[in-house]
């Protein structure tokens, strides 16, 4: 409700699926008392009332792909006082970021049955290089937890605590048993930040580096585990290009994979 | 004795002298700690491994179940036999429960004129820890001596103080073993309420029992047992012989502290950098590392916050924070930190080694560093020279 005098808070969309989005949505218990602690001025999603910035928290989801979308969101930072990126799309660029290994005009042209009708860029590509960033939030989708940690801590006025430590961290104070060690299952966790509470793991699969790199990424140590429990080069490339591809750690890791002349 | 119950009702075993246990009566033996109150934590069989976790009877057990370990790897195998703790150290330790890895310390609440702090005094579970090996009796030592001696931590206190201790003597050792090399095992002989060893052969299936608190005989009251034979407690100590002599692994220990310390600049701590992954695995599941982070969390509308522990490990980046900055950015700079502060500054901090020769971080490092290897390699060549 507008004139309450609460920090205004904006929702934004760029190339993306919505998902993370929704997670503000899937707070349930939690969604009432934030919807009493801000002014909800635009958010799409959820809401079809539209209100004019200038916003004190703006939340933005996905990658830059479009010329359009790299001017509107120069007017978004414009407008806010605190920008916060939410998901591996507005982080790294996501899945979307796979064109930039590839031609973007194969695509368009192998897609479309009018490809004079796309107007894109070449590449995908994360918010940070485009506006400055303020906090991050990783993951595809994120974290529900940090979410409500990083609003938490924005409406108090204090940092938020977001460890940039390794999945395997928490997956062990959770108490499970590394399936990388204990079953010889190819697992990203060690060079991946954690956040999601070691959810792959927790359930029996390897993470795969949803949360993007970790703080201090050894990927080149892990790629040769990976060889060594039985993965091609084919495999240990792929696993680093799905939602954070064109993160820097692991872009420099798929490619490092086809080159190490190794089978 | 000639048949019936013994020992007779109410009457406290002798602590100076060993009992036998038949296998067919462990059941008892557990059922007895159950009934004397305790949550019984033990080796059960989960995620394909062995793990401490709260049991309730015998058939949580890994009955005939084994590990194969070595450097970043663990398997789950069967035994040709069916020993109830023919298995040596698993993913968790005995840590996880004396020191977990998440604690509420407290919780303060909004009031009128203020705010109000309410210490988290959750009832302490009254744990008996049911197979703890020689090398983990010798790591809740040091642990102790971190939480429980000039600086109390009440949470650990209250655990340690109401918790049972049964030891299990190992009658293996895996390929990643060194207890011998830390002087920590593999025979039991201080500090347990009971301690078990497990006799397989000749039959029949037993233990031999010895009892080191009055508590530990007060659980056993009503377990039908029977004197150990002198065959028994022979064959008792030649299992914890056989062992001794199959360590997977050796660590020379007399040159640590010097020869670590002394070597701040040796080629080796980068070239175990470009393997270490600073994933944090090998602390924790170190039995003995201590280091925890506190963390406030409050709830939305900031009428009430509560204090967290959790575990921290000296292989991230905010450990060594100060200000802005990290003061250990480099992986050998971490990696050297934690070796150093095992073996080496933990003997002037603690007056102890801070390593028992478990293997854990050898198994559970994802890529297989292995300190037994590391240590001998960082004594090869002069101190200060780079690759000399």
């Amino acid at each position: 409700m507008p004139g309450k005098g609460l920090p205004r808070l904006g929702v934004f969309k760029f190339a993306s699926c919505d998902g993370c989005q929704l997670t503000l949505l899937d707070c349930e218990e939690e969604l009432l008392p934030l919807a009493e602690a801000v002014e909800i001025a635009d958010f799409r999603e959820a809401s079809s009332t539209v209100l004019e910035g200038p916003f004190d928290i703006s939340l933005v989801e996905g990658s830059i792909t479009t010329l359009k979308d790299a001017r509107r969101i120069l007017e978004i930072r414009a407008q806010s006082k605190i920008l916060v990126t939410i998901g591996a799309c507005a982080t790294s660029g996501g899945i979307q970021a796979l064109r930039n290994f590839s031609n973007i005009e194969e695509f368009r042209r192998a897609v479309y049955a009018h490809p004079e009708y796309i107007s894109t860029l070449s590449s995908s590509t994360p918010i940070q290089d485009h506006v400055s960033v303020d906090l991050e939030l990783r993951g595809c989708p994120i974290d529900k937890r940090q979410l409500l940690e990083v609003l938490s801590a924005l409406l108090r006025g204090r940092a938020p605590n977001l460890p940039t430590e390794s999945v395997c961290a928490e997956c062990k104070r959770q108490g499970n048993v590394c399936v990388m060690v204990g079953k010889g299952i190819p697992c990203l966790g060690p060079v991946t930040q954690s956040g999601c509470g070691a959810l792959c793991p927790h359930f029996d699969r390897g993470c795969y580096g949803c949360f993007g790199p970790m703080e201090t990424p050894n990927a080149p140590s892990l790629l040769h585990r990976l060889g060594e429990l039985g993965m091609d080069r084919g495999d240990r490339m792929r696993v680093f290009r799905t939602f954070n591809a064109a993160s820097p750690a692991f872009r420099a890791a798929s490619e490092s994979a086809m080159e190490d002349g190794k089978p | 004795m000639s048949g019936g119950m013994f020992p007779a009702e109410g009457v406290l075993l002798d602590r100076s002298r060993s009992y036998r246990l038949l296998r067919e009566h462990f059941p008892s033996f557990v059922s007895s700690l159950r009934s004397h109150g305790y949550t019984v934590v033990g080796p059960t069989v989960r995620d394909g491994a062995i793990v401490y976790a709260e049991i309730e009877g015998i058939d949580d057990l890994p009955i005939g179940r084994t590990d194969r370990q070595g450097p970043g790897a663990y398997r789950l195998e069967h035994r040709e036999d069916a020993a109830l703790f023919g298995y040596n150290a698993g993913p968790r330790s005995w840590k996880n429960y004396l020191y977990p890895a998440h604690e509420r310390l407290w919780t303060a609440r909004r009031t009128p004129d203020g705010f109000s702090v309410e210490s988290d005094s959750t009832a302490v579970p009254t744990y008996a820890f049911l197979g703890v090996r020689s090398c983990e009796l010798a790591a809740i030592r040091i642990q102790d001596r971190v939480f429980d001696g000039k600086y109390r931590d009440p949470g650990y206190h209250a655990r340690r103080e109401n918790g049972l201790v049964i030891a299990v003597e190992c009658g293996q050792a895996s390929a990643v073993c060194f207890c011998v090399s830390m002087g920590t095992g593999p025979g039991v002989r201080k500090d347990f309420d009971l301690a078990l060893t497990e006799l397989l052969s000749p039959p029949p299936h037993r233990f031999l029992v010895r009892i080191g608190s009055d508590r530990g005989a007060a659980v056993l009251e009503g377990v039908p047992l029977e004197p150990a034979t002198s065959e028994d407690e022979v064959a008792g100590r030649q299992v914890v012989d056989r062992t001794a002599e199959s360590m997977g692994r050796t660590l020379r220990t007399d040159d640590l502290h010097d020869m670590l310390l002394g070597r701040p600049n040796h080629p080796r701590w980068e070239a175990i950098a470009r393997r270490c992954l600073s994933c944090t695995n090998c602390t924790m599941v170190c039995p003995t590392c201590f280091c925890s982070v506190t963390e406030e969390v409050p709830d939305l509308d900031g009428a009430k916050v509560e204090r967290w522990r959790r575990w921290d490990s000296c292989f991230t980046l905010g450990f060594s924070q100060m200000g802005r900055t990290s003061v250990r950015t480099s992986g050998a700079s971490r990696y050297r930190q934690w070796l150093t502060h095992k073996l080496a500054s933990w003997q002037d901090q603690f007056e102890t080694s801070g390593c028992v020769g478990c293997g854990r971080c050898i198994t559970w490092c994802p890529v297989g560093i292995d300190l037994t290897e590391e240590v001998p390699a960082l004594r090869e060549g002069s101190p200060t020279e780079p690759g000399g």
